[in-house]
């Protein structure tokens, strides 16, 4: 186990000059408490100190290992049944034939009756909906395998989709269900699975796209931001494309392939000609060089760092890790895990101008503080509130193109909901309410968990403030140890829960802790 | 280091506000970060304030208005007499009895809900300007909003007024060290909601975001009040980290910025308007607006919007009631600039990123269209009808034809009311309608 000493974090004084960009393993002595700190964060959201020093015991290859292979973890497993499918369901043809008779008749009556039904219907969707995003966000905060929620949370944002246009709770679930099941698998599954998901299908119009009628929304954005990224393909390539997913729409809760509205002429997709279907479309997709380095990109700054997504516009670094990790995955013939492996082990991932630099998603601020402070949840509404306050609220992303991230989640109005969800979850209180959560925040155990000689008894101050510091900000800024001392002494003793809280509380409202 | 060696990252117009209060300087001298103490001290005097360009009015105000989802101009200024448009419109079209007939020589109504603003029409104190478009019309909300928030028809770049403030803030390449020399310090423009509109923001300026003046604060000091103090340090510490171009900077700017403007948003805000608004969500964003120009901030671009106007299925009654609260919100805060002396001042303009197909939809509702009118409200503002208005049968794809470049009306309010060189901030000359009258 490494010493109290050797959990100090990285200097920050000295800036590289030189940006390591090799995808070699970290040596294991280059493994510490900032590594192991800084993996959970970017592949999980965050661990506690217990956690953060087994994984660096550990040592870089078993620390990653053991969030990648996640499937030996048990996990309560989701099912089909969780929620209600038949809340929003098609009318049955006898109630078509019952409306068309009111229309006819005149019978406002029986058509306001069916409206009524409607709203109904809706509303307690609507409700199911904020149900399901409390399942995920309690889901993400509890689950024992960090990078499968992360993960999904990545491809709900690659594939994304949202409630707000498809308004079918059931179909969000689902979709939330397959996009968990392919997270780390391979990339081919899931453009398979996306083009025969129900709530996509909807999103972008394909239930509508039939040989007498085509509908291009599915195809162009198949191509522009699900694989391959704009100028990697020509309008005849759309047009062809949306040929060929002629017929892939749902009924009820299902796929169904309606072989009547499917175009059966030849098609020239992306270079390959011949009476291709969606598969030989997505065939085609995968054949093409600018799809893996299109993924990687993505994956590149949902893990690594904000870059531009434009894969022609990355420079520098970002530019050679993506070419590399594109090289991998084509190799590895779109098979995601050897990639990310790889990427977790890298010395590059680990490299200064890496660690620390990136801008927190909501969600990493929210579920990452819950886990690594221990911190009581209190109301899930109110965390979810919040997240959409912050800009990202789950299965609501703002448009196809999912959530930009990095910089565009902070403005001074999202940033002081930042601050105060921190002060929420550590002391129950809310700007806008005088109303206080009473459940009761012990961070004593925090301190306690850190397993110091040093903290037993009655520690120095400093030394616990240095020590939250390294846990929560990850380094320590000249001057911070001493403030936050004073700060807890106006309240308590520092060592007490309300002293810590205070730390905890002022810590989390720094702008670097935005940061991970 | 120093921040402002580094002019492309300069961001200390806020900051400069902030420190010229002597009371902070003298505190702020413990705390703050000492590349900010170093250009504080550096500062002219307060009390030459913050006008100087030559021949400037400084006092011009800008609130803008988006009226998002993209508001279905031909019921809002309605072409009564065209068959056309009833032909077009079987069950929306807007019956006569809820018009708002101008004048018995314009074949233009206002639809019936909008009371206030005929009132201003009949003041003279509102120009409606028809047939707003721009070339090759985007039909999604996000490019088309992007397009009128960049001022670029490829919808990519900073924000018009971010890149106009861009080129007033202190002293960007001007100065023999490009140093901010203090005469062109422009306040951050203020938007109401959580987010930073795409066209406030610009390369080196960020606006200011609240949602609500309770929620714009940092809620530790419930926990104790104590510990402000001691937050306000631990935010304004710097560590040596700082890199200009970092997220690192970037967040300690905004941080700064935050609480910086948390004090006098909140304290301004919280004076009870002279006048009644209405109870709606633009109503009380703009009464916040009124409030903070009362306050005598020196904001000069604000910014606030209305949403809902994505009407694809029975319109009727909810659009009817968007433009009542449209109107009503525009009345009442024009009431209260004038009730402060403070009207003159003040241009309200207003746009949504497009307008409606002129027939309806199956749904009784109406799909995404093309051009729609931009209304002006102030009594500096050239009051009536400008731009011709579309055809309703001379049509692209179903779509109107747009009258005038949107570009047009932000050229002219840059070079008549903001008084800078629209072609620095838009990349091109657009002719003036003449919508404004200085």
């Amino acid at each position: 186990m490494p010493s109290a000493q050797t959990r100090s974090t990285q200097t920050r004084s000295t800036r590289p000059i030189r940006v390591e960009t090799s995808l070699l393993q970290i040596r294991d002595r280059d493994f510490g408490y900032a590594q192991a700190r800084h993996l959970l964060l970017r592949a999980g959201f965050g661990g506690t100190d217990e956690q953060i020093r087994t994984l660096a015991q550990w040592g870089p290859k078993a620390a990653v290992d053991h969030l990648l292979d996640y499937e030996d973890i048990p996990v309560q497993s989701d099912t089909r049944d969780a929620f209600d499918s038949s809340i929003i369901r098609p009318r049955s043809q006898a109630e078509q034939r019952e409306i068309q008779r009111a229309r006819q008749n005149g019978d406002e009556d029986t058509l306001s009756r069916f409206r009524t039904m409607r709203q109904q219907a809706q509303r307690a969707d609507r409700n199911q909906m904020r149900q399901i995003q409390r399942w995920w966000i309690t889901r993400m905060i509890q689950t024992p395998r960090p990078f499968e929620e992360k993960m999904t949370l990545f491809w709900h944002g690659h594939f994304a989709t949202s409630y707000r246009t498809i308004e079918d709770s059931y179909h969000m679930y689902a979709q939330n269900r397959m996009l968990r099941s392919y997270a780390v698998g391979n990339f081919a599954d899931l453009l398979r699975g996306i083009i025969r998901d129900p709530a996509m299908l909807k999103y972008l119009n394909n239930n509508q796209n039939r040989k007498s009628s085509p509908n291009e929304n599915l195809a162009r954005e198949l191509m522009e931001l699900f694989s391959l990224g704009e100028g990697n393909y020509t309008e005849r390539d759309i047009k062809d494309g949306a040929k060929a997913l002629t017929g892939f729409t749902y009924k009820d809760d299902a796929f169904f392939y309606n072989k009547n509205t499917h175009d059966n002429t030849t098609k020239h997709i992306l270079g390959v000609t011949g009476n291709l279907d969606a598969d030989g479309f997505v065939n085609a997709i995968l054949r093409s060089q600018a799809c893996a380095p299109f993924i990687c990109a993505k994956l590149y700054k949902f893990f690594v760092a904000d870059i531009p997504t434009d894969v022609r516009r990355l420079k520098g670094p970002s530019r050679t890790v993506v070419r590399k990790m594109s090289t991998m995955l084509q190799q590895h013939r779109y098979e995601l895990k050897p990639v990310l492996r790889r990427l977790f082990l890298s010395r590059h991932f680990y490299d200064p101008s890496v660690m620390g630099t990136k801008i927190k998603s909501p969600a990493e601020l929210v579920i990452g503080s819950i886990r690594s402070l221990n911190a009581p949840p209190r109301n899930i509404s109110i965390i979810a509130n919040a997240m959409d306050m912050m800009g990202q609220s789950v299965f609501m992303p703002p448009s196809v193109k999912g959530w930009d991230g990095g910089r565009a989640w902070i403005n001074t109005s999202t940033l002081f909901v930042r601050q105060n969800t921190l002060v929420y979850m550590l002391t129950g209180r809310q700007a806008n309410r005088n109303f206080v959560e009473r459940t009761n925040y012990d961070p004593t155990r925090l301190v306690a968990s850190m397993n110091d000689p040093r903290l037993d008894g009655n520690p120095p101050p400093e030394l616990i403030a240095n020590e939250l510091l390294d846990l929560v900000l990850g380094h320590r800024p000249a001057g911070a140890a001493q403030s936050l001392v004073e700060a807890a002494n106006k309240v308590d003793k520092p060592n007490s829960a309300k002293g810590i809280t205070t730390m905890l509380t002022l810590i989390t409202s720094m702008p670097q802790y935005q940061l991970c | 280091m120093n921040l402002h060696n580094n002019p492309d990252n300069t961001h200390a117009y806020t900051r400069r506000a902030f420190l010229q209060s002597s009371a902070v300087l003298a505190s702020a001298a413990l705390t703050v970060p000492a590349f900010i103490q170093s250009s504080a001290y550096a500062l002219p005097r307060p009390e030459l304030g913050l006008a100087s360009i030559p021949g400037v009015n400084e006092d011009n105000i800008l609130v803008i208005i988006q009226l998002s989802g993209g508001n279905d101009g031909l019921n809002t200024v309605i072409p009564y007499r065209d068959d056309t448009y009833h032909r077009l419109r079987p069950t929306l079209a807007v019956n006569v009895d809820h018009l708002l007939i101008l004048d018995k020589k314009i074949d233009l109504a206002l639809n019936g809900a909008m009371t206030g603003i005929r009132e201003l029409f009949d003041q003279g104190q509102c120009a409606i300007i028809q047939g707003i478009g721009y070339p090759n019309p985007n039909r999604s909300h996000f490019t088309s909003t992007d397009i009128w928030h960049t001022a670029d028809t490829s919808g990519t770049g900073d924000g018009w007024i971010g890149r106009y403030i861009d080129a007033q803030c202190c002293g960007y390449g001007k100065g023999q060290s490009g140093q901010p020399d203090g005469s062109h310090t422009l306040e951050p423009p203020i938007a109401i909601g959580r987010e930073a509109p795409l066209a406030l923001s610009g390369r080196h300026t960020m606006p200011v975001s609240f949602e609500s003046p309770d929620l714009f604060e940092w809620a530790g000091g419930k926990f104790s009040e104590d510990i402000i103090e001691n937050h306000q340090q631990l935010t304004d510490m710097s560590s040596e980290h700082a890199d200009d171009d970092s997220n690192h900077s970037f967040l300690m700017r905004t941080a700064l910025d935050a609480r910086i403007s948390s004090e006098t948003i909140r304290k301004a805000v919280a004076a009870k308007p002279l006048v009644q608004y209405p109870g709606s969500s633009l109503a009380k964003q703009l009464s916040m607006i009124g409030s903070m120009i009362r306050a005598g901030m020196k904001t000069r671009v604000y910014y606030a919007s209305l949403g809902g106007f994505d009407t694809h299925a029975n319109q009727t009654g909810g659009h009817t009631r968007l433009l009542r609260q449209f109107s009503d919100a525009i009345a009442a805060f024009q009431k209260d600039l004038a009730a402060q002396g403070n009207a003159d001042r003040v241009t309200t303009m207003c746009f949504s990123e497009f307008g409606r197909r002129v027939g309806q939809n199956a749904s009784n509702g109406t799909d995404h269209g093309t051009a729609a009118p931009m209304f002006m409200f102030g009594p500096k503002v050239q009051g009536g009808f400008h731009a011709r208005h579309p055809s309703l049968t001379n049509l692209d794809n179903g779509d109107l034809k747009y009258t005038a470049d949107f570009r047009s009306v932000y050229a002219e309010v840059l070079d008549k009311w903001m008084s800078t060189k629209s072609r620095d901030v838009l990349g091109a000359s657009f002719k003036h309608l003449r919508v404004l009258d200085v």
